[in-house]
């Protein structure tokens, strides 16, 4: 790249550490799993699943801005790496997790029980 | 040289390798569209493995009790420890390689190969460590039963603790051994035997009164559950935790006993769903070679930066495209961390 370096090490270990706490916490949390968090639910899915995909989102966008020096790219290279992914990412898991909830509710309702 | 990197001599000039389109070298720019490309196959195999825990919503396996072996600490229970350990290395590697392709920026040669050496050693690491997680899944523990539906049974004591087959299988004089090519069996094989036979678990389970049987159903709490005689009146207090018969129930179901499984493979597994063992080994098994195959490409250039090939280009941007790469591969393992180890 043309625009000039300035050394960025001190930014480097400062997200360095901003992934290593968010990783502790979610093993934390993975390990006791509060029962406040794991056993209520917000949109069929339980706080504690929330707040772990939230926090790898967290932990994936400063993999990308900071470490993969997105953050120094043009506008028009951030959006046509990002925008198809989050595009094509969230078709493709609503798709799939909406009919396997599909066939569960099948599974679940046909006249072949699971007997065995 | 106008093809591998772009210097200022062909700066402007639109087929010296100028005019760059969003700013980026033709090198970079096609390294971003292969991890888009990339990331999109994981996301269809972690939305596959998705849709295949929520079609058995009911009877997954819980990971924590898959995965909780910890290095020197045999019989402990440690889930996530080592899985955490493993994260925390591949961070730490790229943390390596953006530091060297830091110092590729200020053109320090011996730092950028002392950094890019850090990283090599820190994908190995973590690709040992896969190795050893993938050997520990394979063996297995326990040990479980398969019915003749296909449900899997394992076992506990009166306390609701998990009980290996060895502590109580009986020893019956069975006389079937492997069957093997060379013992006259015209072109025959057979997967290897498990250690017990069906007849032998059953015989140990009737000598062991205080057994118990653990199914695959996971304990919700619900009206239907709790109105239930087959399950065990104390022992299922805890909700999201896998059910247990009575006794007299979990005699009945092992007599449906056909197979003893042990450990894991892709056609079966002590854990649970036959899909769970599948997916671990290819979602792990696809990130595990992209690790490998990252670790190949920093060496190739970890050699080349020692002969001073970056050196001489007055750029060291071959680096920052293999650091790419390799956050891309930590970037996936974060995901891979949540979806089957945390969620």
């Amino acid at each position: 790249m043309s625009h000039e370096h300035v050394s960025n090490t001190k930014r480097i270990w400062m997200v360095f550490g901003l992934l290593s706490v968010v990783t502790t916490v979610e093993v934390i949390l993975g390990i006791l799993k509060p029962e406040a968090l794991h056993m209520n639910n917000f949109l069929s899915m339980n706080l504690l699943n929330w707040i772990f995909i939230i926090l790898t989102i967290y932990k994936a966008y400063y993999i990308v801005w900071a470490f993969m020096h997105m953050e120094g790219e043009k506008s028009s290279l951030r959006w046509s790496v990002v925008a198809p992914l989050i595009f094509l990412v969230l078709y493709l898991v609503f798709i799939l997790l909406v009919e396997a909830d599909y066939i569960y509710e099948v599974f679940k309702n046909a006249t072949i029980k699971w007997n065995f | 040289m106008g093809t591998t990197v772009t210097t200022a001599k062909s700066e402007g000039t639109t087929w010296g390798g100028g005019n760059e389109p969003m700013g980026a070298s033709y090198g970079k720019l096609m390294m971003w569209f292969f991890i888009v490309s990339d990331a999109l196959t994981f996301s269809g195999f972690l939305a596959a493995y998705g849709f295949s825990r929520f079609k058995f919503i009911e009877t997954w396996p819980l990971p924590d009790e898959v995965f909780n072996h910890f290095p020197f600490m045999h019989g402990v229970n440690a889930p996530m420890y080592y899985v955490a350990l493993m994260t925390f290395i591949l961070i730490f590697s790229s943390v390596t390689m953006v530091l060297a392709v830091d110092a590729g920026h200020h053109l320090k040669k011996s730092k950028v190969a002392f950094y890019m050496f850090l990283t090599i050693i820190g994908g190995l690491i973590f690709v040992g460590s896969q190795a050893w997680e993938w050997k520990n899944f394979i063996k297995g523990e326990y040990g479980a039963i398969e019915t003749k539906g296909g449900s899997l049974l394992q076992f506990v004591d009166n306390t609701g603790k998990r009980v290996k087959l060895e502590e109580f299988a009986a020893i019956l004089p069975e006389d079937r051994v492997q069957d093997t090519r060379d013992k006259g069996v015209w072109f025959s094989s057979e997967g290897s035997l498990p250690t017990y036979s069906v007849a032998e678990v059953q015989a140990g389970f009737k000598a062991h009164p205080e057994l118990l049987i653990r199914t695959e159903v996971i304990y919700e709490g619900s009206k239907e559950q709790k109105a239930d005689k087959k399950l065990h009146p104390t022992l299922n207090s805890k909700k999201k935790q896998k059910s247990i018969l009575t006794r007299e129930e979990s005699e009945a179901m092992l007599a449906n006993a056909h197979y003893v499984v042990e450990g894991a493979n892709l056609t079966r597994n002590e854990y649970g769903s036959k899909l769970f063992a599948d997916f671990f080994f290819f979602i792990t098994g696809f990130h595990g070679f992209h690790v490998f195959s990252g670790v190949v490409i920093n060496i190739i250039i970890f050699f080349n930066v020692i002969l001073g090939t970056y050196e001489k280009r007055r750029s060291y941007e071959m680096v920052e495209k293999v650091g790419l790469y390799w956050h891309f591969v930590d970037l996936v393992w974060v995901f891979v961390f949540t979806f089957f180890y945390l969620v």
